[in-house]
Formats: structure tokens, sequence, C-alpha cells
């Protein structure tokens, strides 16, 4: 297994930096650009709502962000220490229902549903939060 | 590093707005006040080019999930063009083209912007 970490301010600024770690540990494992793609966005979501809901933009708070490679298994934790939120109340919109009220919030819980092949919560607030991104390599 | 530009221009009564780079969380809130002015402008022809667009995020996604509900009470639209394969998958994901007119080409949106009597 091999094991990468970004650390970074809670900075929206500090996004780009967020996705291009992202693809080149993604497309060095050996996925396709479109996966790459996907994978960059989920992470770019994940770390957005850290800084939007649990950071409240507090610019000076650290996300940390690790890859960890192993046998085909991509997996993405975004770790984070401030407010958390209860896993269970955050759900993906009903699209239709969506864009029936034109609704402003929630996509990026849906997109990384969708992008993704796994996405778990561990929330501990105040201490450590996590958000677990996972992508399959098929072959 | 300035990631995210817009430019702006009119065609006849349609304003069209050209976006290259990356519109994220960051830089969404430059495409808001490009909306906002617009609408204080009660410019309500709107289409957006996204030829230089490299890439999308929620965030930006939402901005136009913000304005397209006054943009059509007012009797206008949003209408997007020249998106990248890349780009539109995203669009595509959240169902947006149910929503939003999406051309291959600027001229289409504006000949539907002609078609609808603007």
């Amino acid at each position: 297994m091999t094991s990468r970490t970004l650390h970074i301010e809670s900075r929206t600024e500090r996004l780009i930096a967020v996705r291009e770690f992202i693809s080149d540990e993604a497309r060095s494992f050996g996925f396709t650009d479109e996966d790459v793609s996907k994978i960059a966005l989920a992470v770019d979501e994940a770390c957005t709502n850290v800084i939007k809901h649990a950071y409240r933009f507090d610019p000076n708070r650290d996300i940390t962000v690790t890859v960890k490679r192993k046998n085909g298994t991509f997996e993405v934790t975004i770790r984070d220490t401030g407010s958390g939120f209860d896993p269970s109340r955050l759900h993906a919109p009903d699209m239709k229902d969506y864009f029936s009220h034109y609704r402003k919030g929630g996509l990026g819980v849906f997109l990384m549903k969708s992008l993704m092949d796994k996405v778990e919560y561990e929330i501990n607030p105040g201490k450590r939060n996590e958000v677990r991104l996972t992508k399959y390599l098929h072959r | 590093m300035s990631d995210f530009t817009i430019a702006q221009r009119e065609r006849e009564n349609v304003q069209v707005l050209e976006l290259k780079g990356y519109l994220d969380a960051h830089t969404a809130p430059k495409l808001e006040e490009a909306f906002q002015s617009l609408l204080n402008a009660q410019r309500y022809n709107i289409i957006i080019n996204c030829r230089d667009l490299s890439y999308i995020s929620s965030a930006g996604l939402g901005v136009f999930m913000a304005y397209i509900e006054d943009v059509r009470k007012n009797k206008g639209d949003i209408k997007l063009s020249n998106m990248s394969a890349k780009v539109y998958n995203v669009f595509d994901l959240l169902g947006f083209p149910l929503l939003y007119e999406i051309t291959k080409d600027e001229q289409e949106a504006f000949n539907k912007f002609a078609g609808s009597a603007r």
C-alpha cells in the first residue's frame, strides 16, 4: 500500500492544489482521464463542504487529504476538526424535486455519491471528522 | 493566479458571458456578480458560452440555479453553449439538461432567442 497526504488551510483558493494532487495520484494509479476528473471533482466537493459547513469559512483551520492506494482500491480521506454534522441527515436531493423548487444547495453530496463507488462518514464534532471516498480501478 | 475569467459582450438584445478556466467554490462569486449586474441592468436574455470552461463543480452549478428563476420570471432565459464533454458530463449527471437549454454552439442558442421574439 502507498499513502500520500496533503495538508491545506481551509480556503477555497486551495481547492486547485487539492485537485492537482488528487489528479496526479489517480492518473499514476492507472485511472482513465474521465475517472481522474470524476475523483478530483468528488474530492473538491468534499473539501468545499468542509470549508463551508464544518469550518464556516474560517480560513485558518486545517484540512488533511490522504490518498491510500492498494490492490485496485483508491481511497481518499478528507479530515477536519470542525463542527461536524449528522450524516444520517445528509441525503442527496431528489433532482426532480430540486428543479421544481429551484433549490440551490446540496448538489455536492449528490455528485460525490454519483462519482465515487463508496462514500463513508465518521463524525466526531470538534475532534475529528472524516469523509472517505473510494473508487475501484476496473482492469 | 487568476484561474477563472468572464468576458461579457452583447449580441443585439442578448448578453453573452464567455467563461474561461476553473469554476469552483473559489471563483463562483465572480459569476454571481456577473449575473447580479445583468439582472440589475434588467438584461434577462443570457447565453453562457462555455468554450473555454475547463472545470465546473457544484458551486458553479449552484450559481445557475440561483438565478434561473428570476431570469425566467422576467421572460428571459439562461442558455448554455459550447460545452466540452467533460463539463457537459457534470451538468448531465445532475439532470441539468432537463432544466436548461444546452446547445452545441452559441449561434444555435442565439437563434433560439430570436425564435422566441427577443
